[in-house]
């Protein structure tokens, strides 16, 4: 049998800006069947959009496709002249990219974007098409079908965005489509509609298709085969049962692993009546300039109020924009909230940095999502290590150098890193010497800001357990925010939800299987489990999806 | 959304106007801080006490600086623009047929300029990294990186002392015939068309090179767009904005190059009175062509902002 | 407006200079700059004639043996009064460009982490200066005070002082909302520390280049300045003088004309030359 696409060693090199080349896709085969979905899962860097891309004989700049052949319908895509690859661009193969916001030119009206590629092509009339397009977007269960068109990509929503490159890949009935990463950018609750919707579509007009994508999860709701990148380089390939519960490479299994982290419960003596060591009181945070009553003409935190006890970790969740990290931000003393106080520690709290003493700034430590923006690229790890020892504590030279082996070794780093600079660092190293340097202030409590987010899963996993170990030996506590549920509540005692500036409720890791408040159900259960029926089966009250999400 | 334009424009309207008084400011002072006594200066170092005494009431020159500006403004605003210390004529009457010459001289370099300069620019940016883009780009190193003066000599050089075609260094006012025209006017246009080529290509490609790079460009390659179409229909319409804003600040560098081209082909514009001005300390006359260019540079840049928010599709 | 040109595709045979790997063409251009910048200094003892010496009969004399770079129009040596130039002109150049870059660096570097009233009224300050054409701001201060070396050295720094406070500001603003300066800001570091330790070493790289750029701009004014007559004033000459003073054998072609500009034009292309072919940061990254 001959398959739809057969790539049959492709190989992809790329030249660095230094003039090294350097191999991204090392002789990788790969067949798609007619109507079949094979998703590439794979890390930052594992070459899994390059190898989708090359499907229509396309390679992003500073890449070349050097050898190999992707057989499409036929056709060589990679032997084929520009020309004749323009002609099955967007016509016979189609791209929903990663990030449609960006991908939509902001200069042109939707409809006329949607439809341009039966414009380009000419495969049928553009009154047709126009029909053909709201058809599609009704079929997306994007709001308004009719109109939405006539708006500017500015006009609507990151989720109705995404939905909408689906059907501007649709609209001319493409044979195989490529989703990059489609709903990487979104929010969980958003997710579930997006991937609904691209699930009935693709069952509905019989596409076939490459599904990219670093979520296991995900994939497993929409693919039918799985393949496994790293570094280039197939690992492991079977149909998706198969590799979800008989994966053979220890790479696969290491990837499962991380999906699903084990939570062992951990409960101390230390119970909820334990002294209080950080409590907000009726804190509420905005942005921009004041209006006549006093507050801001933005507020992202509405009247917020909790409690972390001595040693124990409070986790904050919600999703982007509820104002998780601006209150992290308040806390920190980076921003200073316009009402309500905190006190740490039995003090009150200066509201911004500048009015808090020193111990005070040194005892409360907050670690950022982003390593690369976290660490200053002009330093080594030993300046950025050293800086907070000198600065609070006045070591010595002497004393100071040993203290910054004590760090890394605490972080489970290399001494031998002390003179890189984060540049030559990976992203896992980069985060922890961003831990590290908190560490070093000797703080009680460490806020962290999403700080797995940014890592790939294997990676993050490592991250959290050297949380856990680090909090056993120093009696740290942790206020710890993010939006993935499953790292929340590997590490927290207790778990603030957060929607739209306000803190809705407050449960304990035990209590996520029930919880009370409409939204925290909603938010919950919207989070993909590696079970390929989890969507199929996912029941939510289309009452409560209207009500909560901003779609 | 048309009242968030509205605000923006007219908020960069006003800082124009905040500018335009600071600048006004600035030049008073700058010529108001010559050394020496005006009046003694008028008046010759032969001038009685009396006399220069006289003078200096006359001229208001003991009052404070600051009524002295106010004074001075008033004036402007009314179109009294002072006496030339130099000859006693009003400056309003010395400008005016002065700036209608530089007015042509610009307009028509303006007219050449922009077109040969946005084609050449956008064309190198379609074929980037081509033979055609890289000699462009090492002749506009070259371009740029030499004083205008020896762009007006190698142009002599060339059309008046190897070609013969040309008079060298001298400007007829006997324009009858459009040859005669043609031989006073081509040696400055094509020296000034030149200079701010130069930088209208290197902004303009740039702003487009910009667009080319966005993942909708991207987008639109993958739909099976032409290159054409790429550019036409895609990038354009977003470079809109900068290649504008790169129109109207390579033409506030003419005003640079005429003080230049003018001076040495003896063309008889605002940019050489002001020059001849300098040399001879005649104040108002300073004051007056210093304002009409700041004037003429700060209306160039506001238009290029106000076209940059005009253009921007995110706030239709 | 000062946007390098870079072209990622162009590449003969790179070769490695202090540890950086730069092309041919850039290492011409350092060569370049690296011999007027050695005329400069040593100028004095390698002139094979006095400056002032009328050495030859002619006036605009050609190229001979005798005198290399031909007679100026009183008949003095070309050759002598061109290496000479060049302490003028670059000398001149040199000390602005440090001027202007010093304190347009700071200005900025504070305007960005301080922020507020500061940033504004600075950049208000500043934007409005920057709104008045160079060559017009050096005619009217040169009506005003004349044009001594020390009042030349001055006026072309604070023309370039906005330009250089525009780009300092703009780099250190992105630099000020990273997390690293949140980091140093919360730790509760002093202004100076965020400066020296934070910001500058992040942009010092573009801002080195950007001061060349504007080294070339301050070589234009100065050389058209002088041409003018507005610039530096005999009995001193630097490269734009001395075109001035000989334009007179432009209708002959005389070298004595055209090797002034050239010894501009050559200084000027090669610091663009050496700009342009920089090595981009050098940095390994995947397409992922």
């Amino acid at each position: 049998m001959t398959s739809l696409v057969q790539i049959r060693d492709l190989r992809v090199e790329a030249t660095t800006d230094s003039g090294r080349t350097i191999e991204i896709i090392g002789g990788v085969d790969l067949d798609i069947a007619e109507g079949e979905i094979v998703a590439l899962i794979g890390e930052s860097g594992s070459g899994k959009t390059t190898m989708a891309m090359s499907l229509m004989g396309y390679a992003r700049a500073g890449c070349r496709i050097v050898g190999g052949s992707v057989v499409v319908d036929g056709v060589d895509m990679v032997a084929l002249p520009e020309k004749d690859k323009a002609a099955v661009r967007g016509a016979k193969i189609a791209y929903v990219p990663q990030s449609a916001a960006a991908a939509f030119n902001p200069a042109i009206r939707i409809m006329d974007q949607v439809i341009e590629v039966v414009r380009i092509h000419g495969v049928m009339p553009l009154e047709e098409a126009r029909t053909k397009a709201v058809a599609l977007f009704r079929a997306l269960s994007l709001p308004n079908p009719d109109r939405i068109g006539d708006r500017y990509p500015h006009q609507v929503s990151g989720g109705q965005l995404q939905r909408l490159a689906a059907a501007m890949a649709l609209i001319a009935s493409p044979k195989v489509l490529i989703f990059d990463e489609p709903t990487t950018a979104l929010d969980v609750t958003t997710q579930v509609e997006v991937l609904r919707a691209f699930k009935s579509v693709i069952s509905a007009h019989c596409i076939a298709g490459i599904y990219v994508s670093h979520d296991l999860a995900v994939v497993a709701q929409i693919a039918d085969r799985i393949v496994v990148l790293r570094n280039g380089e197939v690992q492991e390939s079977g149909t998706t049962a198969d590799i979800l519960e008989r994966a053979q490479h220890p790479y696969t299994r290491q990837l499962l692993a991380a999906v699903a982290p084990d939570h062992e419960p951990r409960r101390d003596a230390s119970g909820p009546t334990a002294e209080a060591l950080l409590e907000v009181h009726e804190v509420s945070v905005g942005y921009g300039p004041l209006r006549s009553d006093g507050q801001p003409a933005i507020v992202a935190v509405d009247n917020v109020s909790l409690r972390v006890a001595r040693g124990r970790n409070l986790g904050i969740i919600g999703e982007s924009g509820c104002g998780k990290s601006t209150l992290a931000r308040a806390i920190a003393g980076i921003l200073p909230p316009f009402s309500g106080g905190v006190v740490f520690d039995g003090h009150e709290l200066g509201r911004s940095a500048r009015h808090r003493s020193p111990d005070q700034l040194r005892q409360v430590q907050i670690v950022f999502q982003h390593a690369d923006t976290a660490l200053n690229p002009a330093h080594t790890v030993e300046d950025i290590l050293g800086r907070p020892l000198t600065f609070y504590h006045g070591m010595p030279r002497k004393q100071r150098s040993g203290r910054i082996d004590q760090l890394l070794d605490m972080v489970k780093l290399p001494r031998a890193l002390r003179q890189r600079r984060p540049a030559e660092l990976s992203g896992g190293q980069k985060q922890r010497v961003n831990f590290a340097r908190a560490l070093a202030a000797d703080p009680k409590l460490i806020i962290c800001d999403e700080i797995t987010s940014a890592l790939d899963t294997v990676v993050a996993a490592a991250v959290i357990d050297l949380l856990k170990e680090l909090q056993r030996e120093l009696d740290l506590a942790y206020v710890f925010i993010s939006h993935d549920l499953s790292v929340v509540e590997a590490i927290c005692d207790d778990i603030v939800v957060m929607y739209r500036g306000r803190k809705i409720e407050q449960i304990t890791p035990e209590d996520m299987a029930k919880p009370e408040h409409p939204y925290t159900q909603l938010l919950l259960s919207s989070v993909p489990k590696l079970d390929p029926t989890w969507l199929d089966h996912l029941r939510q009250d289309p009452e409560q999806v209207r009500a909560y999400c901003q779609r | 959304m048309k009242h968030r334009i509205v605000s923006l424009v007219l908020s960069r309207l006003a800082l124009a106007l905040v500018t335009a008084i600071i600048v006004s400011f600035a030049v008073f002072f700058a010529t108001a801080m010559l050394p020496g006594d005006t009046a003694t200066i008028l008046l010759g170092q032969a001038a009685t006490p009396e006399a220069v005494e006289g003078l200096r009431k006359a001229m208001h020159l003991d009052d404070p600086a600051i009524f002295r500006f106010l004074r001075w403004l008033a004036g402007v605003v009314h179109g009294d623009l002072g006496v030339s210390y130099a000859n006693n004529m009003p400056v309003a009457k010395l400008i005016g047929g002065r700036l209608i010459n530089t007015l042509k001289l610009a307009g028509l370099t303006a007219v050449i300029a922009v077109p040969l300069a946005l084609t050449l620019g956008i064309t190198a940016a379609m074929l980037r990294n081509t033979l055609y883009d890289r000699c462009l780009t090492i002749a506009i190193i070259g371009v740029v990186s030499v004083p205008e003066f020896m762009i007006a000599t190698l142009a002599v050089l060339l059309f008046a002392v190897y070609l013969n075609w040309l008079p060298a260094v001298s400007f007829t006012s006997e324009i009858r015939t459009v040859h005669d025209f043609a031989r006073a006017y081509a040696m400055p246009v094509v020296t000034l068309t030149i200079v701010i080529s130069a930088q209208m290509i290197r902004m303009s490609r740039a702003a487009v090179v910009e667009t080319l790079n966005t993942p909708y460009v991207e987008m639109a390659l993958l739909k099976g767009a032409s290159r054409g179409r790429i550019v036409l229909r895609h990038a354009l319409p977003n470079a809109l904005g900068p290649i504008v804003n790169a129109v109207a600040l390579s033409l506030s560098y003419l005003l640079g190059g005429v003080i230049i081209v003018e001076t040495i082909f003896n063309y008889p514009g605002v940019a050489k009175l002001m020059v001849d001005a300098v040399s001879t300390r005649d104040l108002p006359l300073i004051q007056s062509c210093a304002i009409i260019f700041c004037f003429g540079f700060l209306l160039l840049t506001t238009t290029a902002d106000v076209i940059a928010i005009l253009s921007n599709p995110r706030l239709r | 407006m000062t946007s390098v040109t870079t072209s990622a595709g162009r590449k003969p045979g790179p070769t490695s200079l202090f540890g950086y790997r730069i092309n041919a063409v850039g290492v011409v251009g350092a060569l370049i700059v690296t011999f007027w910048i050695v005329v400069a200094f040593a100028a004095p003892m390698i002139i094979p004639h006095p400056v002032g010496d009328i050495v030859d009969t002619d006036y605009f004399g050609p190229m001979s043996r005798e005198l290399w770079l031909g007679s100026d129009y009183l008949g003095r040596d070309m050759t002598s009064r061109i290496l000479m130039g060049a302490r003028y002109t670059l000398g001149i150049s040199v000390a602005s460009v440090i001027i202007a870059g010093a304190s347009g660096v700071t200005l900025g570097m504070i305007a960005a982490i301080t922020g507020g009233v500061v940033d504004m009224v600075l950049s208000r300050l500043l934007d409005a200066l920057s709104s008045i054409p160079s060559k017009l701001f050096s005619l009217v201060v040169v009506a005003a005070v004349g044009s001594s070396i020390p009042v030349l050295i001055v006026t072309m720094a604070v023309i370039y002082i906005p330009g250089a406070y525009r780009f300092a500001r703009a780099l250190a603003v992105n630099i000020n909302t990273m997390d690293f300066v949140v980091v140093a800001r919360i730790r509760g570091e002093s202004l100076w520390y965020l400066i020296r330790a934070e910001i500058l070493p992040n942009i010092i790289g573009p801002v080195l280049v950007d001061l060349g750029l504007r080294f070339v701009f301050i070589v234009l004014l100065l050389s058209g300045m002088s041409f003018l007559g507005l610039g530096v004033r005999p009995p001193y000459a630097d490269w734009g003088a001395l075109v001035r003073e000989n334009i007179g054998g432009l209708p002959y072609a005389a070298p004595a004309v055209i090797f002034p500009s050239l010894a501009i034009a050559s200084l000027t292309i090669a610091i663009n030359l050496l700009i342009d072919n920089l090595p981009t940061k050098i940095r390994d990254r995947e397409a992922s």
